[in-house]
């Protein structure tokens, strides 16, 4: 294990490295531009024997990394946003499929209007089409995520595609010193993949992907539900795995502080750190804050997170993305379902924040406090849904 | 009737067979057949070239007839038949 300095793309192109995967089709797409063009080098070099196909379109890298991986290839490919939504039409595909495709991807906003910066809103613009959901809060997450990402992904009891995200340019691109595993010790833990019923076995030839009517189609879309559902056990499994053999152990979530603290905010990705510094100056002035940072939003942790958030007073949901559905952001709806359960609940609010890479500082997160506060101090929710720091 | 199977019994990620085209009849909605006159034939094979399907039976490099099980009666061969008179006609489907 060696100490180096990497942006987040660096990270994710050096996991993708050591995974070594069979082929990677990719198109160049801001923020993550960089993850396909550092393994494109890694090609070039003769550090990989993966087959790198320089596709049209994200359209045409799904595809072709979905044809890929049904001939029995471990197929890899990398995007943010509009990419994403470019690929929209093909990733229900892989999902159904049972393809465990695992892709590096960099939350960038949504056009319109066009802009770079971080949000959630692509993931998000994705998250029902069946493909597991990491978020990283940090490099060196990112770096992690995309390895126990393929272990997850190739897992007998999940087979489901897999996306390990990082935030556009505040992780992307920034400088952070992380543990680097070695090459060999990576390989030993993703183990050797072998597709059953590939397109490639000529002895034993398939039908895959054909025609299925009121007949049958339902039956093979409940295999993709259970194996959503069957992907918490081994997200746990291979997080605790991870740590056993590499130091770091990984959850569905991460409490900060929760377990005596009356309220607290749930946050994914980046915001995490920003909140745990707010939690450690609230606690200082007697406040009994917390912070629940989300790490896997599909499957989305419903008992668990019940469990956790149960007994608080109050919880801010904070989406970096916004649904408008009219009632909140989709953090804010899965959330405040899980809790609905409970005997005893908190009281529930959302801030939706920081689109288009509207940076969020301390003093948002502690504001987003304030607004808890006063909640439980008058007894009520006044506004449940807010937009924190827009302009009116 | 056979029962249908249950999403547990069926292999993971909508995988069947190879070839199952062959065991699935797809001529059922024809309104044209086509009808060969074998006495005609000079075996050119520009029917079985010309079929989208594949419902040109050829046996030894020699015309043998037509698949009704997966003709969908379109009617190219009849049309790129080169014998005159026409090896294959065009009936109305009974």
């Amino acid at each position: 294990m060696v100490t180096v300095a990497k942006t987040g793309n660096e990270a994710m192109a050096e996991a993708m490295r050591q995974i070594n995967p069979d082929v990677v089709a990719a198109y160049p797409i801001t923020p993550a531009t960089e993850v396909a063009m550092i393994f494109a080098g890694f090609v070039a070099n003769g550090l990989v024997d993966t087959e790198f196909v320089a596709v049209e379109s994200e359209h045409s890298a799904m595809s072709a990394t979905v044809g890929a991986s049904v001939a029995g290839a471990r197929a890899m490919t990398a995007t943010s946003s509009q990419g994403l939504a470019l690929m929209a039409e093909i990733l229900p595909v892989a999902s159904a499929l049972r393809l465990p495709i695992v892709m590096p991807e960099v939350n960038r906003a949504l056009s319109a209007p066009i802009n770079i910066h971080c949000d959630h809103s692509d993931t998000m613009f994705v998250r029902d089409a069946g493909w597991i959901q990491i978020f990283s809060e940090s490099t060196q997450e990112a770096y992690d995520n995309v390895i126990q990402a393929l272990r997850i992904a190739e897992h007998a009891k999940v087979r489901l595609p897999a996306l390990a995200t990082t935030d556009g340019f505040i992780l992307s691109h920034c400088l952070e010193n992380i543990e680097v595993i070695d090459d060999d010790k990576v390989r030993e833990f993703i183990g050797e993949y072998k597709k059953e019923n590939m397109l490639l076995d000529t002895d034993n030839p398939v039908t895959i992907g054909a025609l299925d009517l009121q007949d049958y189609y339902f039956e093979h879309k409940m295999p993709v539900a259970e194996a959503m559902r069957n992907a918490k056990d081994v997200i746990l499994e291979v997080g605790k795995e991870f740590g056993k053999k590499f130091g770091r152990t990984y959850g569905l979530f991460d409490g900060y502080r929760l377990d005596d603290a009356e309220v607290a905010v749930v946050v994914l990705g980046s915001t995490a750190g920003t909140a745990r510094a707010v939690v450690d100056d609230l606690r200082k002035e007697k406040v009994k804050a917390g912070m629940l940072k989300l790490r896997v939003f599909r499957p989305f942790p419903h008992e668990e997170l019940a469990q956790a958030l149960g007994k608080l007073k109050a919880v801010a949901v904070m989406d970096r993305s916004d649904s408008f559905s009219s009632s909140g952001g989709p953090v804010f709806t899965e959330v405040r379902s899980a809790l609905y359960d409970m005997a005893i609940k908190p009281k529930v609010m959302n801030f939706i924040y920081g689109l288009g890479g509207r940076d969020v500082g301390l003093a948002d997160i502690r504001s987003v406090f304030d607004a808890l506060g006063k909640a439980l101090k008058i007894g009520k929710i006044e506004e449940p849904v807010s937009y924190l720091g827009v302009r009116e | 009737m056979k029962k249908k199977k249950g999403w547990k019994e069926l292999p993971q990620g909508d995988v069947l067979e190879a070839g199952t085209a062959v065991a699935f009849e797809t001529g059922d909605w024809r309104s044209n057949k086509p009808v060969w006159h074998e006495d005609k034939c000079i075996h050119c094979l520009a029917c079985w070239i010309a079929c989208p399907d594949a419902a040109v039976i050829v046996k030894d490099g020699k015309m043998k007839g037509f698949d009704y099980k997966h003709c969908k009666g379109c009617g190219i061969c009849a049309a790129e038949c080169p014998t005159k008179p026409k090896s294959i006609d065009m009936v109305i489907e009974e």
